[in-house]
């Protein structure tokens, strides 16, 4: 698929340069996939496009300022968008076959277009309620989000870390049981990142002291907090379910003004404490990795644990306490489960976000801001499977609940390519 | 500072890789360690950086006995170290490699870069280095990297300045350079640790030398002791520094590569645009400073890279794009630089590594089967041809000694019927004993009639073996000159410079 084509003459003379040559290698993946793509959404929106009008709804009914709904004729929309997405593929294959590299701007216009054009034809006659869709996506994302800031953290100091989803699911566990008892979620919130740091002891225990492989232990621990979590709910809190699995949950929190804001208001700023603490949590994490001493010295033990170690830092207890940060960060996203959004805790509630999170660190490029986009994407993906399941789209349901996964699978696999993880991350430390 | 290292042993099960050392190193003196590779000098200087705990002994510095837990105790008693592997992070800049370790921040957490570039800039400019506190460390060459290093131990207040190995990876010109900065940081009163197992540069920068061999400490020597001296010292007999080689008798080309490029995944152009040719029965080094896309050469004409336009032709039959299986049935034997990566699989016996490139078809497999009684008796000639000195042909490759695994892997790839033979860092990491070995099969296989392509990073190496030398500068061949071309010349072709007319063979 890849023609390779040397920018530099062949028989130029040797000349000193700073850097090494480089060439660019020709490839139509992009533009392929675009193609795919541009046909499949031709033949839905247009050949078998729908008639009628598509409504999006903007605000909710609680809004100071009311935006008019979007009334969108469905089949006419479809033609001018499937004509876009064949622009922007002709597009891309005359960029590579200039030999210029696709911007992924590019991509992203592509993506939100196909998207716009999928929604219209789906809601047909119907109206969509786009302060939900999102305000549910980002609902969806932020366990997601937790998990894969927990990631990031975990394998930047050099820890792959595969037990997100045991870390998840022993916070919401814990969480729910002692919110449950002493009837403070605040209390829960703290006995989740307390259960995931425990969680992570086992991983940074065997990872690092005892040079375990850590995919291994990571799934081994998985199956242990999902098989214990399970046991425990039917021994212990199903027959007990009014004092040990009924936690009060954080209640919404308006921030006034910036809830007033259309659209964006009802989405982010009509949420819970733990949302709010999400939103520092990114923060904090992005300034911590990069702007301070805590952040060098961890990407550096991630990167190149000898280098750390002859500059007097301490892999291994760098390593040790930074995977026990990432496993209290994950509980955090446990707890969202049981005291934010569900309410009691359920046998294997979380659902494969573990696995999700860590694709959201890997097409975040282990970048904290980029891991949380990521994480918004998947969790975009899931909800749109259930608001068009509600609104009654012609989409077989079995076929929508694969969407999330199939999102992830596209977007770690395709678009990311050869990205650079830390460069020490999933191999120990043995100092010889 | 004064060092002292006092009846230092470090043991690594039960092995002694040092022996009751005893080392004084005065303020102000550059004192060089010499010593082959395995003596025991780079534990040593672990054991004082604080990265070994040494079983019995004592570091002294200005008479005031060290305890250093690790790294962190040795540098702030002012010890600094340049690592031969360097110990920088290279996706860091190089303020941020420099800072790591003794950070300073701003209110707030925040990392004070501007400091540390400032303490870059400072040290910089003081030995006229030229670095830039804002390059990524990846993106700099081997040279200044090193620079780096330096400045990372001269930014914690140094005293003791340990260079290991650190002319390996270096050109000849900056080696001279490096030499400089030792002189200029000897001047400013920073007594220097100098190890290395290169005769000449010793003699050239050290005030005082001390020989190191199998753990212990054999003797000091002036610098003003001839390179005949020093090496038998360092290696305990006399040695011939020089090969036995009769004057080559080239035939017809036998290789020959024209326009061959190789690009990796990225799109970096490796090597460029690359076109000569090797003879029937001559030597053709391939010399220039490690990481300037010799490796890449050989592994396309071994059909290891993927990436690969030109054509590369054998006794006129073209080579590229065929799979490894094929150039080896072509008749190519293959000595990888990494012979623990790629040369040897470390679990398996010496005889089973015999036949790693062979076990698809007879002698040594019949109808799917080992032929496991041929494979001993031939497994046991070989290690008699070959000199393997080993606990018999069932140990496991990975407990032979650096020369005896080279060995092992010369015996496989020479006793097949070979039209060319390629030589990757034939001797690196070797003893003096197992290189004189080496050299000799080298040169025999051409005498058989075999072309021979040997890639090296030792000039000295290069000057011993070769007929003709090419001289590879960021994936281009600089010139290709005759084998006896003066190593100043050599030198600057490695930097780059392309030689004056009439050089060019």
């Amino acid at each position: 698929m890849s023609i390779i084509a040397p920018v530099n003459q062949p028989t130029q003379p040797v000349e000193p340069e700073e850097g090494p040559a480089t060439a660019v290698i020709k490839s139509w993946k992009v533009p392929i996939i675009l193609g795919v793509f541009t046909v499949l959404g031709f033949l839905l929106m247009v050949v078998f496009g729908r008639t009628g009008t598509s409504t999006m709804v903007l605000s909710t009914s609680s809004d100071l300022i009311q935006l008019p709904d979007v009334l969108l004729p469905t089949l006419p929309t479809g033609i001018v968008i499937s004509i876009l997405l064949a622009g922007i593929t002709g597009f891309s294959a005359w960029m590579v076959q200039t030999r210029r590299k696709v911007p992924l701007w590019l991509i992203s216009v592509f993506g939100v277009l196909l998207l716009i054009g999928f929604l219209t034809w789906a809601s047909a006659d119907e109206r969509i309620p786009v302060p939900g869709l999102l305000f549910g996506s980002l609902s969806l994302a932020v366990p997601l989000i937790f998990g894969a800031l927990g990631g990031v953290i975990s394998e930047r100091v050099g820890v792959v870390n595969v037990a997100i989803e045991g870390q998840l699911l022993a916070g919401a566990f814990t969480s729910a049981i002692v919110a449950s008892i002493t009837q403070q979620p605040l209390l829960g919130l703290l006995a989740a990142m307390v259960a995931g740091v425990l969680v992570s002891f086992v991983l940074a225990a065997f990872s690092i002291k005892y040079f375990v492989d850590q995919v291994i232990v990571g799934v081994v621990l998985n199956v242990l907090v999902t098989g214990l979590t399970g046991f425990l709910f039917s021994e212990l809190l199903a027959p007990n379910a009014a004092t040990l699995n009924q936690p009060p949950k954080f209640e919404r929190i308006n921030i006034p003004l910036l809830s007033e804001i259309p659209i964006i208001g009802p989405v982010f700023f009509r949420q819970t404490l733990i949302v709010y603490i999400m939103y520092i949590a990114v923060a904090a994490v992005y300034f911590g990795i990069f702007h301070t001493k805590w952040g060098l010295r961890l990407r550096a033990v991630g990167e190149h644990p000898q280098a750390a170690d002859t500059v007097g830092i301490n892999v291994t207890g760098t390593r040790f306490w930074n995977v026990s940060l990432a496993g209290a960060v994950a509980g955090l996203g446990g707890a969202y489960f049981t005291l934010g959004s569900v309410g009691a805790f359920g046998k294997e509630m979380t659902a494969g976000a573990g696995f999700i999170a860590l694709a959201a660190v890997i097409f975040g490029r282990w970048d904290p801001i980029r891991a949380t986009l990521a994480a918004l994407l998947f969790g975009f993906a899931s909800n749109l499977q259930n608001v068009l399941s509600i609104i009654g789209s012609p989409v077989p349901s079995e076929f929508m609940l694969m969407l999330p996964y199939l999102v992830t699978i596209f977007a770690v696999a395709g678009l990311v390519g050869q990205s650079r993880g830390p460069a020490a991350s999933g191999k120990p430390y043995i100092k010889s | 500072m004064k060092l002292e290292l006092r009846g230092i042993t470090k043991r690594f099960g039960a092995l002694v890789a040092n022996d009751d050392i005893n080392l004084t190193i005065e303020e102000g003196e550059i004192h060089a360690l010499l010593g082959e590779n395995g003596a025991g000098k780079s534990t040593l200087m672990n054991v004082l950086y604080g990265l070994y705990r040494a079983e019995e002994g004592e570091i002294l510095l200005d008479d005031v006995p060290q305890h250093f837990a690790g790294p962190g105790d040795a540098m702030a008693a002012g010890i600094g170290m340049v690592h031969q592997h360097f110990m920088l992070i290279p996706v860091f800049t190089v303020a941020e490699n420099v800072m790591l370790g003794h950070e300073q921040v701003k209110a707030g957490g925040r990392l004070d870069l501007a400091a540390a570039r400032k303490r870059v800039r400072e040290i910089s400019d003081r030995f006229g280095f030229d670095v830039d506190p804002d390059a990524l460390v990846e993106a700099l060459p081997v040279g200044v990297q090193q620079r780096v290093e330096i400045i990372k131990a001269l930014s914690r207040d140094a005293k003791v300045l340990v260079f290991d190995e650190p002319t390996a990876v270096l050109t000849p010109q900056e080696t001279d350079e490096l030499m400089n900065i030792m002189r200029q940081l000897k001047a400013a009163g920073t007594s220097i640790v100098f190890i290395t197992h290169k005769l000449r540069e010793v003699r050239e920068v050290a005030d005082r030398i001390t020989v190191i061999r199998l753990g212990k400490v054999v003797g000091t020597a002036s610098p003003t002791a001839s390179n005949e001296e020093l090496a038998t010292l360092m290696v305990g007999r006399a040695v011939d520094l020089t090969v036995d080689k009769k004057p080559a008798t080239p035939g017809a080309p036998a290789l020959v590569v024209t326009n061959l490029t190789v690009i990796d995944p990225l799109g970096q152009i490796l090597v460029n645009d690359v076109s000569f040719d090797v003879k029937v029965g001559e030597i053709l080094a391939i010399a220039g400073v490690q990481g300037n896309g010799q490796t890449e050469l050989t592994e396309a004409l071994m059909g290891l890279q993927p990436r690969v336009v030109g054509e590369i032709t054998l006794d006129g039959k073209s080579l590229r794009g065929h799979s490894v299986r094929q150039v080896l049935d072509a008749g190519v034997g293959f000595v990888p630089e990494d012979r623990t990566r790629d040369g040897l699989v470390a679990g398996f016996t010496i005889a089973e590594n015999l036949m790693l490139d062979r076990a698809n078809k007879r002698p040594f497999v019949k109808r799917f089967n080992l032929q496991l009684s041929f494979l001993a008796d031939f497994a046991r000639t070989k290690v008699t041809e070959f000199d393997v000195r080993s606990q018999g042909i069932e140990t496991p490759a990975g407990r032979l000694s650096g020369g005896n695994q080279q060995k092992v892997v010369l015996a496989r790839e020479l006793s097949r019927d070979l039209r060319l033979f390629v030589a990757a860092q034939p001797t690196r990491g070797l003893d003096v004993g197992s290189i004189e070995f080496v050299h000799e099969r080298i040169v025999a296989t051409r005498d058989a009639g075999t072309p021979v392509i040997v890639i090296s990073t030792e000039l000295d190496e290069v000057a011993a073996l070769a007929d003709r030398i090419m001289v590879m500068y960021r994936g281009r061949i600089v010139g290709i000159v005759p084998g006896d071309t003066p190593r100043s010349v050599l030198g600057l072709m490695m930097a780059g410079e392309t030689p004056a007319e009439g050089a060019a063979a």
